[in-house]
């Protein structure tokens, strides 16, 4: 074995105590940084999870309408205005199916597809309810909302007048799967569907409002045959659907609003979180070196007389600087693997005993490995850092002076 | 004409900044291969600061010290350390062992911390030394299960493992009680003898002084007087 790592992994096994207590902190600290990402990580994507499964990750939509004036200035001629904003009625997507084939065929998209979406009053009996009427083109729409799987009650069936509605609607309403509803939309038409089943998405705006049938179906409640009010598309990367929606808005010039834009308080929410995270990682990073640092500078301190003996016996002084930084990266090294070990173990038996007793973890977490592997590197970065000064104090001992004060 | 293992030439040492304290003031001292001399003085007169420059942990503030042919004042540090590994061997009054490592290691440290990785000849050669010191079943304790005299005769056999040119000690029988001391002594005499090790020895016993050939006596920071025997 090569000299520095006999001499290193030796006195690391002498000082049984020191190690022992150094590995601790070592691994405690790192314990909590992978608890704590673990844990983190689980919360944000669970709660983006749930908010993306009940809208879609870019909505397209056609652009306000501006008022025009009739009459332009120009040849010496100046006129007064006075502008009002104009009235924003329910319009179509022009030429939505180009647009369609065009979103489709872009980069990062997974799934796209065309609504008609519009507002009208459900009746049964006495009750009258406001409503969302969603006509929505089967397959396209569950690869974005998938509907299908979140069914309480019968199925997906939207076809000839059929139509599927939210469970806080359903009971409301006082119905089920096989009554009847009457649908009144704005534009005045109405028509009585079917409810073919109940789908609870966990959002209430959506639960409570939501009538969705088909797309040729709510084309004629809403008095707009042929056309489509709005784009909805899925994307890779969800924290990329503001770039890519801005790219769309450039490109064809609609409203392309992304999760993103509608969610900004739950978005500031994660980015704190992450922040706290970063400030956590931060002072362990710190407190872990400073840890090290202090047992190695003990360490050369007390052994001051065994680096002078070791320095006058002909030990190259770049070899006793090479003693104390393999001390450091070894205790780094182990202490983040048993921190590692132990984050994780923390993380499941959290996640165990904060599920409901279906056993559904109501705080998922997350161990992502790619965060193990950098605490490990981390780690053993910040050991031999920390090793660095009271090595290099080692390594520059005065040979005679530290044997005689011995 | 004997071969030069040491000259030490018009050594002068200085300590302070600004009160200076000349603890060397012109010494002039030469070893030949295969002498055992003894370096006496009262305390403060200069021994171990003499060692020290000999030994090459201190550089003189002037003059020069030639060992085994190599004229040491304009080597770096890194050239210091290796010729100390290469032809000094070092035996301390306080034994110095390293007590986390066995005798075994112990001995082998020297020639291991110079080459890097240990070699089957290291082990051999610490093995038929600590033999030679009376220690072979010894070999595997921890330095600190040894008893006074044992220790210092693994530092011997530390000292002598890699066949220095020059071996030094400092008080190397200071604080053992006679019957050790007389071993510890004999041994030096022995490999002296069979060896041809040169050896100077820094010590307060007379006893020991007067079984060298040449003893050396050092006063103020001057060579007061060197007398040798037959």
């Amino acid at each position: 074995m090569p000299f520095q790592w006999f001499v290193a992994l030796r006195y690391l096994r002498d000082e049984k105590g020191q190690t022992a207590l150094i590995l601790a902190a070592v691994s405690v600290g790192v314990s909590v940084v992978v608890f704590l990402s673990a844990l983190i990580n689980g919360l944000q994507s669970s709660l983006i999870d749930s908010t993306l499964g009940s809208q879609p990750h870019i909505t397209l939509r056609s652009p306000r309408e501006e008022p025009r004036p009739l009459v332009e200035a120009g040849d010496g001629l100046a006129i007064a205005r006075l502008i009002q904003p104009a009235s924003q009625r329910l319009r179509s997507i022009d030429q939505w199916p180009a647009v369609m084939a065009r979103v489709e065929r872009a980069g990062g998209v997974t799934a796209a597809s065309a609504t008609v979406t519009g507002s009208g009053v459900a009746t049964r009996a006495d009750a009258r309810v406001p409503v969302v009427i969603r006509g929505v083109d089967g397959d396209r729409f569950l690869a974005i909302i998938d509907l299908r799987a979140k069914m309480t009650d019968g199925s997906f069936d939207i076809s000839g007048g059929r139509v599927v509605i939210g469970s806080t609607l359903a009971s409301d309403l006082g119905i089920g799967v096989g009554d009847k509803l009457r649908v009144a939309s704005t534009e005045g038409i109405e028509d009585v569907v079917t409810v073919s089943g109940v789908f609870a998405l966990g959002n209430e705006a959506v639960d409570k409002t939501w009538v969705v049938t088909s797309l040729r179906h709510a084309q004629s409640l809403i008095a707009l045959p042929g056309c489509a009010t709005t784009i909805e598309r899925q994307v890779n990367d969800v924290f990329a659907a503001d770039r890519i929606a801005d790219g769309i808005f450039a490109q064809t010039g609609l409203t392309a609003d992304s999760w993103m834009d509608l969610n900004a308080e739950l978005l500031s929410g994660l980015s704190a979180q992450s922040s706290s995270k970063t400030m956590i990682q931060f002072f362990v990073v710190v407190t872990v070196t400073l840890g090290i640092a202090s047992v190695l500078i003990v360490s050369v301190v007390q052994k001051s007389r065994e680096i002078g003996i070791l320095r006058a016996v002909g030990t190259p002084a770049r070899r006793v600087l090479a003693v104390f930084l393999i001390q450091g990266g070894v205790l780094g090294v182990i202490g983040s693997i048993l921190g590692s070990v132990l984050g994780v173990v923390f993380a499941r038996l959290f996640e165990r005993m904060t599920s409901d007793p279906n056993g559904v973890p109501r705080f998922p977490v997350q161990v992502d490995l790619a965060l193990l592997a950098g605490s490990i590197l981390l780690a053993t970065g910040v050991g031999l850092i920390a090793a660095l000064i009271p090595a290099r104090r080692a390594a520059r001992l005065d040979p005679s002076a530290a044997i005689r004060s011995g | 004409m004997a071969e030069s293992i040491l000259s030490v030439e018009q050594v002068v040492r200085d300590y302070g900044e600004h009160v200076r304290t000349r603890a060397l003031a012109g010494v002039d001292l030469g070893l030949e291969r295969g002498e055992l001399a003894a370096l006496i003085g009262p305390s403060g007169s200069g021994k171990s600061t003499l060692l020290n420059i000999v030994g090459l942990l201190d550089r003189p503030t002037s003059g020069r010290v030639v060992l085994a042919g190599t004229d040491t004042s304009g080597l770096n540090d890194r050239a210091l350390t290796e010729l100390r590994a290469r032809t000094l061997g070092f035996v301390f009054q306080f034994h110095h062992l390293l007590p986390a490592f066995t005798a075994v290691e112990n001995v082998m440290l020297p020639a291991w911390a110079d080459r890097g990785a240990p070699t089957r000849e290291m082990r051999e050669r610490a093995l038929a030394i600590l033999e030679a010191v009376g220690l072979s079943d010894r070999a595997s304790y921890k330095t600190s299960d040894l008893s006074g005299g044992q220790q210092q005769r693994v530092a011997i056999a530390r000292a002598l493992a890699h066949r220095p040119a020059l071996v030094l000690a400092d008080e190397p029988t200071g604080n053992l009680d006679t019957a050790s001391a007389d071993e510890v002594f004999d041994l030096m005499r022995r490999f002296n003898a069979e060896l041809g090790t040169t050896f100077l020895v820094v010590t307060h016993d007379p006893r020991i002084a007067d079984r060298c050939q040449r003893v050396i006596e050092i006063v103020d920071g001057r060579i007061s007087s060197d007398q040798r025997r037959s």
